[in-house]
């Protein structure tokens, strides 16, 4: 019989609906106001620290909504705004500096909900306010530190074969060994060959003397980078959550860049400053060799480098890094017992080694703490980007006592550099300084705006499509508003169900576009119809021939639309993307609903009867 | 029932498509013109630059305040209302050796002097690298999307149908950008967008009308393709009416109530599905027509299937 849908049909759309609606549903329970308590030094969040400010809040008569302690964080939700502000000035005094105290925003989605995978919709940037950041890593450093570190492999290498060499250097070519004849360079590019094969081996020679030219390989150079890349994306993520930021974001954005955003966050001087700072040191053994006067005027030897102190004066230290802050796994400023800072610090095992080995070998030698920092200069170099200034000090110089192990403290700083050096420890050095090439601040009260614009402008479009359709078509107008509200109800879902999808504002655009977009399909259905009927066919023929016929129209149109959408995603960036998203889910729950779910209802209605008219 | 149009009587619409299609080709050289000379009015993302924006707490005159903005951190800004009388933008070019927190603290200075409860509600600052790479990104995808389309319209159909709609998408766009650079309106990222979604969009239009004229011309035995497409436009009209109508609605909607961060957003779609609807009409099915479409083009390829010249095995 013509337009009965098989029971299957109709389940699968009563339960597409329902699976939309149901996850669509945590966007009506709104957000609760929370503070965040975070630990950043040694301190740590505990179910103390949970009941204490329970306490707490209790004695200045806040009440709690609910308190949650989850991966180290507390969230404590209470009912308005002005509460919220208390319980945080209630909170941070309670708890003093350890602790990151910061308001929050937290979805009110009931246990039951959240249980079973619902959660709202991610707001974007743009719609909630808050800070983002677009960071470049300098690559050139990074091979720079990597050529570096090869130059001080080849030494140790070379030197424990007994190949003997008359000097490396770093050319705009690579890594050239210099070599007396011809015979070793030969033997030593086959003995550096068998230690690894991240070098491209090429020699050569001049003026009467022998050369092997080392030069990275492009797959080095590309794993370098990644690593660089990596490694900064990590170092960062923990430096935002140093800062205490509710549902920070920091994902790599092609080869070179970051992207950092910071919900809610307004100081953006002080999220730079955390995020911005490549600082890191070095442990390196001093030159005692050296002339001083020789090294006032710059002369040292080829091992050695002249470096300012920080106290005054200048030091003389081997070029060979003993170890690079990368092993550090916790620094903590401490006083001495003459009150001076200082800063405690662990290793982690191989880095232990690492130290233990050569503090073994130079017990009564002089060691120093070289600390590097890359400042953005707040000047640009003519194609934009930002010059970094590097500042390379020593600051301290101490004679190695004992063998030293994964723990040990660096002296000679002030108080608040001591602090500033043990943040920065902590959080781990970056690899490769990282410039700032995009910023965008939005502020909170713009970001609701720009959510209450979007509304209003979808319920305006919406209203009249939904009264034009309904007096245009009558009861099938009526169906085809029905398939529009569902359409946009599993826009909805889908997007909470979708864990990257970030509703923005162009998102709220991109829905409203489907508002007017998705009643093409019934649009196309029904003129269909109207057409087949006034062809002087039986109603039942129409209804299955305009369905028959439209189909193909409808799935064209939407491919094509499908396929623009799909390249605006992957060219896209941030805002854009997220109206590509929109589009696309749009598209797709459109087709349904327009299609399958309008006919599910016709057929119930009106299929397999006798009808001499159509209310269309 | 009553309807928009009436599809007893076919309306000839190619009658003014010779004059029409002029009127278009000169649009579109009036929109080149205007690119070639006037430009774009490339936006932040695009430039690099910072943008501030701030609510002032009550009107305020942007003579007084340009006059104001004399320190060297706040020159060459670019000062306008934005929204209403109280919201306004500036705009800082990227500037060597100053930097771009240090150009927005100093917009800051001057606007508290001005006005204590004025709000900072937006900072943006772009690299001009980032915006330069963004650019070509933006012009490639428009490209890249133009190219996927014309294979896939001539996998579904036909090259002459492609060649059309391409055409057609190709006017939509340039005229778009045309009105952007004659109007001198500001081309950020989600015009961009925009542009695209315009692609999209005009090209519905006109897959729905060559899929009735792909099934016009299998169906009907006489006409001159000419006929078959003025049927097939008559037939389709009532339905790009109402979804053109729909559609315009929701983004006369976002236009007036979404806010000004879409406003570029939404006038690139105002025009382009203006443009977008008409070109589907008098650019790609004319353009179809003058490659000399006709009935034989529309006929399915019969597929050999292996084994269909032997007899079957079962009776």
């Amino acid at each position: 019989m013509l337009n009965k849908y098989p029971m299957w049909k109709n389940l699968m759309v009563i339960i597409v609906i329902a699976v939309g609606c149901f996850y669509a549903m945590p966007n009506l329970f709104g957000e609760d106001h929370a503070v965040q308590v975070v630990a950043t030094r040694s301190a740590e969040v505990t179910v103390t620290t949970q009941s204490n400010i329970t306490a707490v809040l209790e004695s200045k008569g806040i009440a709690i909504k609910r308190s949650e302690l989850e991966n180290g964080q507390l969230l404590v939700r209470v009912s308005d705004p002005e509460q919220q502000l208390l319980a945080k000035e209630a909170i941070a005094e309670a708890l003093g500096n350890n602790y990151t105290v910061a308001l929050n925003l937290a979805p009110a989605t009931p246990d039951w909900l959240e249980a079973v995978g619902g959660s709202p919709m991610k707001l974007g940037l743009d719609l909630r306010g808050g800070v983002h950041f677009l960071m470049e890593v300098d690559m050139g450093e990074a091979l720079r530190k990597m050529e570096e570190a090869k130059i001080a492999d080849f030494r140790s290498q070379l030197r424990e074969e007994k190949i003997r060499y008359a000097g490396i250097r770093k050319t705009p070519k690579g890594i050239e060994i210099k070599f007396r004849d011809a015979e070793t360079v030969g033997v030593a590019e086959r003995f550096l060959k068998t230690k690894s094969n991240d070098m491209v081996y090429s020699d050569g020679s001049r003026d009467g003397n022998f050369f092997l030219v080392a030069d990275m390989s492009d797959a080095y150079i590309k794993q370098v980078k990644e690593e660089a890349l990596q490694q900064n994306i990590t170092t960062i993520r923990n430096r935002v959550n140093e800062l205490g930021v509710a549902e920070p974001v920091v994902q790599r954005q092609g080869a070179e860049r970051i992207i950092v955003e910071l919900p809610g966050v307004q100081d953006t001087a002080r999220a730079k400053e955390i995020l911005g700072a490549t600082a890191s040191i070095e442990f390196r053994m001093v030159d005692d060799k050296a002339d001083a006067a020789a090294a006032a005027s710059g002369r040292v030897s080829a091992a050695s480098e002249v470096y300012p102190r920080r106290d005054g004066g200048i030091a003389v230290l081997r070029k060979e890094v003993m170890l690079t802050g990368d092993h550090i796994t916790g620094a903590q400023p401490t006083f001495d017992e003459y009150s001076r800072p200082q800063v405690a610090i662990n290793l982690d095992a191989k880095g232990g080694n690492i130290f233990s080995n050569v503090t073994k070998d130079n017990i009564g030698k002089p060691m120093a703490t070289l600390f590097i920092e890359y400042k953005d200069s707040g000047l640009r170099n003519p194609d934009g980007t930002v010059k970094m200034t590097k500042i390379e000090e020593v600051i301290s110089v101490a004679t190695i006592q004992a063998r030293l192990g994964r723990n040990f403290v660096i002296t000679g700083l002030e108080h608040k550099e001591a602090q500033s050096l043990a943040l920065l420890l902590r959080a781990g050095a970056l690899i490769a300084p990282v410039t700032i090439v995009e910023e965008r601040t939005i502020g909170p009260s713009l970001g609701a705006e720009n959510i209450q614009n979007g509304v209003q402008a979808m319920i305006f479009g919406l209203a009249i499509v939904l009264v034009f359709m309904l007096v245009y078509y009558r009861a099938f107008g009526f169906i085809a508003n029905l398939a529009l509200l569902a359409n946009l109800v599993m826009v909805v879902g889908v997007m909470s169900m979708i864990p990257g999808a970030v509703l923005t504002l162009p998102g709220i655009a991109g829905m409203v576009l489907t508002v007017g977009m998705a009643v093409d399909g019934n649009v196309l259905i029904y003129e269909r119809i109207r057409e087949e009927l006034l062809a002087g066919r039986s109603v039942q023929q129409a209804i299955h021939e305009g369905y028959a016929n439209a189909f193909s129209t409808i799935a064209d149109a939407n491919i094509t639309t499908f396929m623009t959408a799909l390249i605006l995603f992957a060219v896209g960036t941030g805002a854009v993307k997220g109206f590509a998203v929109t589009l696309m889910i749009g598209i797709a729950t459109s087709m349904f609903t327009a299609i399958v779910g309008t006919r599910s209802i016709v057929n119930a209605l009106w299929g397999g009867k006798r009808l001499k008219t159509l209310s269309i | 029932m009553f309807q928009l149009f009436s599809v007893n009587k076919t309306v000839n619409f190619l009658r003014h498509a010779a004059p029409i299609s002029i009127i278009s080709m000169l649009l579109v050289i009036a929109s080149f013109v205007s690119l070639g000379t006037k430009g774009i009015n490339w936006g932040l993302d695009f430039t690099g630059g910072t943008v501030v924006e701030v609510e002032f707490s009550s009107p305020v005159d942007l003579n007084v305040l340009r006059s104001k903005l004399t320190s060297i951190e706040t020159e060459g800004a670019l000062v306008q209302n934005f929204g209403s009388s109280t919201d306004v933008l500036f705009r800082l070019p990227v500037r060597e050796n100053i930097k771009s927190d240090i150009q927005a603290t100093g917009i800051m200075k001057v606007v508290n002097s001005m006005d204590d409860n004025a709000i900072q509600k937006r900072v943006e600052f772009v690299g001009p690298q980032v915006g330069k790479q963004l650019a070509e990104q933006g012009g490639l995808a428009v490209i890249v999307a133009l190219i996927c389309i014309l294979i896939y319209v001539s996998f579904r159909f036909e090259w002459r149908l492609a060649a059309g709609s391409v055409a057609a998408l190709a006017h939509d766009v340039i005229v778009t950008l045309g009105v952007f650079s004659i109007l001198q309106l500001e081309f950020d990222l989600t015009v961009l967008a925009g542009l695209l979604t315009v692609v999209g969009y005009s090209l519905n239009d006109t897959i729905v009308v060559y899929d009735r004229i792909r099934e016009n011309f299998l169906k009907m035995r006489k006409g001159t393709p000419e006929e078959i497409v003025n049927q097939s436009i008559t037939q389709t009209m009532s339905r790009t009416v109402i979804t053109t109508g729909t559609t315009l609605i929701v983004v006369i909607a976002l236009f007036l109530k979404g806010g000004t961060m879409i406003h570029g957003f939404a006038t690139a779609l105002l025009c382009g599905i203006f443009v977008g609807t008409y070109s589907s009409i008098y650019v790609a099915s004319y353009l179809a027509i003058k490659l000399g479409i006709n009935r034989e083009h529309m006929m399915p390829v019969e597929i050999e299937k292996e084994g269909a010249d032997q007899p079957p095995m079962m009776p």
